[in-house]
């Protein structure tokens, strides 16, 4: 495994773990931006460009700006009180190690033949819009349906209505 | 001869690059294309201030800078002497590291998307095979710092700014990437040398270009109008406009951070000129075949600076649109005329060779325009005058 | 049990990392959309999985682990937009994203 993986996977991680442990939520998402960045940097290690951008776009693009007007639109940038961890946090990070353990456990400890390190898959977009288009017309369709209707209902979901109490 | 002087970069980097050993040599080519790129374009930045600066100022019926050197040439390096030796004011209640790494996240970005841009013959620094949604993931990356911007300054105005920066930037966002769509469809690729190959064919010695077909025309403007929100540019430029928000999101830089900003913005706008050109007037081709013996990089750069000086023409000439009516204009106007067009696209491929497309199509866009234009956006019956106060 | 880690195994604990970092914090954290913040870092942790089991098997020509890619960074947009305007919408009601305030079923 080359030095450019252990660097962005180093810069993943510390991103991940600032991203829940820092206290300013504004902070936070911006740490989670890092952690995107990091990741889409891997999907290109993987020679999954289609999907490194695709990530860069979506994610730092869009899904980030979210969850930053989210932040500021219910003052989340205010100095929460009563701490900001629950009251039963050392049961979270329990179940937590118990699955990373579990996982880790899994992926050491198997003995697949799987790894295919010498073949390099060209991929080019071309195929990708064959494929969208022929083998998984279905799920394009159906995911066009989802994101229509999760436009529709975040929009009703959100937004003020005329002579509730606001 | 000719050719020569269309390839004279590329032979000046192998040139430079057979003096290293061969396994550095790879290395060393892309660094000078980093490099190169890292001076040209805030060269062509320097020179953009300028004319936008003179220009403006004829426009509005006056001289601009003329103090500095014959005719005011000089004024870019004085504006940089001047943005490097100010003093760096940070707000004590700002966020110093966000505040810090801002500007740096921009210009970093902004600097990636020229990565792509194919600027002459064989002259594209990284050929992507998905080179447009590279470009894209890059624009999109840049309406962060701009959050970053407004929110670490502490200080409404500037989250004001930036929040409408942002909401007009996502806005605008999707009308750009379907305009695109249209020239990624009838091209067949994503990659950028390829939709400039296929541009680069010539009829009775008139070009191929996507802007010559009424979508590609269709697609051109609404990308030019998306482009000009993207940047933050008159008529769009609600979020940084002097007489509403102070200086919008960047109010609380100063010195060299607020030239980094504007660096930007600018570079930004020269990048977004360029896959323009790239995408609908034809990258490095020539208007004419006859015209083919001029080098493809000055077709390229020529193309880049009229879309700028088309950009301070319409800085200088029309009035500033509000807030809401400019989110108005995006998503009920620019946004179902970029999908119609798509599927007049896709009616053009279909109808075959001949004069009957070019009537059909040009019809359908010119009555959806009029229609959605003139009909859609008339102005709301004013009633008897409502306030809403902040609560 | 450490012998020699390939790469796709080294692909996988990173996932399983960030998995577990996301996990964590979904459960520990206060604040509503912190906790979504960890569900989209499980999210993509998932998705290096899928791009890593993609590139590292038997035929990577078919596509298949990376329009499994493609479409789950999909449905986790749109999962994030219809759960943050939920986060605005109970913000109004209550005026707070306390994850801990939130323990009576009236309102």
């Amino acid at each position: 495994m080359t030095i450019v993986f252990y660097l962005i996977a180093a810069i993943t991680i510390a991103g991940a773990l600032a991203a829940m442990l820092l206290k300013s939520t504004v902070h936070c998402a911006l740490a989670l931006t890092i952690a995107f960045a990091g990741l889409a940097v891997q999907f290109l290690e993987l020679d999954a460009q289609f999907a490194g951008f695709a990530q860069i776009l979506v994610y730092i693009g869009a899904v980030a700006i979210l969850v930053v007007f989210a932040i500021l639109l219910t003052r989340g940038s205010e100095a929460p009180k009563g701490g900001v961890f629950s009251k039963s946090w050392p049961a979270g990070l329990a179940i937590a190690a118990m699955v990373f353990a579990v996982l880790g456990w899994a992926v050491l400890s198997s003995t697949s033949v799987l790894p295919n390190e010498t073949a390099k898959p060209t991929v080019s977009v071309l195929e990708i819009g064959n494929a969208l288009m022929g083998r998984y017309v279905l799920p394009l369709e159906i995911i066009a349906v989802l994101l229509t209707s999760a436009l529709i209902g975040a929009v009703i979901v959100a937004k003020h209505e005329k002579g509730s109490a606001k | 001869m000719i050719k020569n002087a269309d390839q004279i970069f590329v032979l000046l980097q192998h040139w430079v690059m057979s003096f290293f050993p061969h396994a550095l040599q790879s290395l060393v080519g892309v660094l000078l294309s980093v490099v190169s790129i890292i001076c040209v374009f805030p060269a062509l930045f320097a020179i953009s201030v300028l004319l936008e600066r003179k220009g403006l100022g004829r426009m509005q019926n006056r001289l601009g800078p003329n103090r500095v050197g014959p005719l005011g040439i000089l004024q870019p390096v004085a504006d940089g002497l001047k943005s490097l030796t100010k003093e760096d004011i940070v707000p004590t209640s700002a966020d110093a590291v966000v505040h810090f790494l801002a500007p740096v996240f921009l210009v970093v970005i902004v600097f990636m998307g020229y990565a792509v841009l194919p600027m002459g013959r064989n002259m594209t620094l990284v050929n992507l095979d998905a080179g447009l949604l590279f470009f894209f993931a890059m624009g999109a990356s840049t309406e962060l710092s701009v959050f970053m911007a407004g929110w670490s300054s502490r200080n409404k105005y500037s989250l004001l700014g930036a929040m409408r920066a942002v909401a007009q930037m996502i806005s605008y966002e999707i009308p750009m990437l379907l305009a695109s769509l249209v020239v990624v469809m009838m091209t067949g690729s994503m990659n950028l040398g390829r939709i400039v190959d296929v541009q680069n064919q010539y009829t009775w010695g008139l070009p191929h270009w996507y802007i010559f077909t009424p979508w590609g025309f269709a697609a051109f403007l609404l990308y030019a109008t998306a482009t000009t929100a993207e940047s933050n540019r008159s008529p769009f430029d609600l979020p940084e406009g002097e007489s509403e928000l102070v200086a919008g999101y960047f109010t609380e830089y100063s010195g060299f951070k607020f030239a980094l900003f504007f660096l930007g913005e600018y570079v930004g706008m020269l990048s977004v000129s360029g896959l323009g050109a790239t995408l609908f007037l034809g990258g490095w081709s020539a208007p004419l075949a006859i015209l083919n013996w001029v080098p493809s990089w000055i077709w390229f750069f020529g193309k880049v600076m009229l879309s700028i000086c088309v950009f301070i023409w319409l800085r200088g000439t029309l009035p500033r649109l509000r807030q809401d009516q400019l989110m108005n204009f995006a998503w009920k106007f620019v946004l179902p005329l970029s999908l119609l067009n798509l599927i007049v696209a896709g009616l053009w491929r279909f109808m075959g060779e001949g004069l009957t497309r070019w009537v059909v199509c040009s019809a359908i866009l010119l009555v959806a325009y009029v229609v959605m234009a003139r009909v859609g956006m008339r102005k709301e019956r004013f009633g008897p005058r409502s306030y809403r106060y902040a609560e | 049990m450490i012998g020699h880690v390939t790469a796709l195994q080294g692909y996988l604990l990173l996932a399983a990392v960030l998995f577990a970092i996301g996990l964590a914090g979904a459960l520990t954290r206060r604040n509503a959309i912190l906790v979504l913040i960890g569900i989209e870092l499980m999210l993509n942790a998932a998705n290096l999985n899928l791009i890593a089991f993609w590139r590292y098997g038997p035929h990577p020509e078919a596509l298949t682990g990376m329009m499994f890619a493609i479409f789950s960074i999909a449905v986790a947009a749109a999962e994030a937009a219809v759960g943050l305007g939920l986060v605005i919408h109970i913000y109004r009601f209550t005026q707070t994203t306390d994850l801990g305030q939130m323990n009576r079923m009236k309102g």
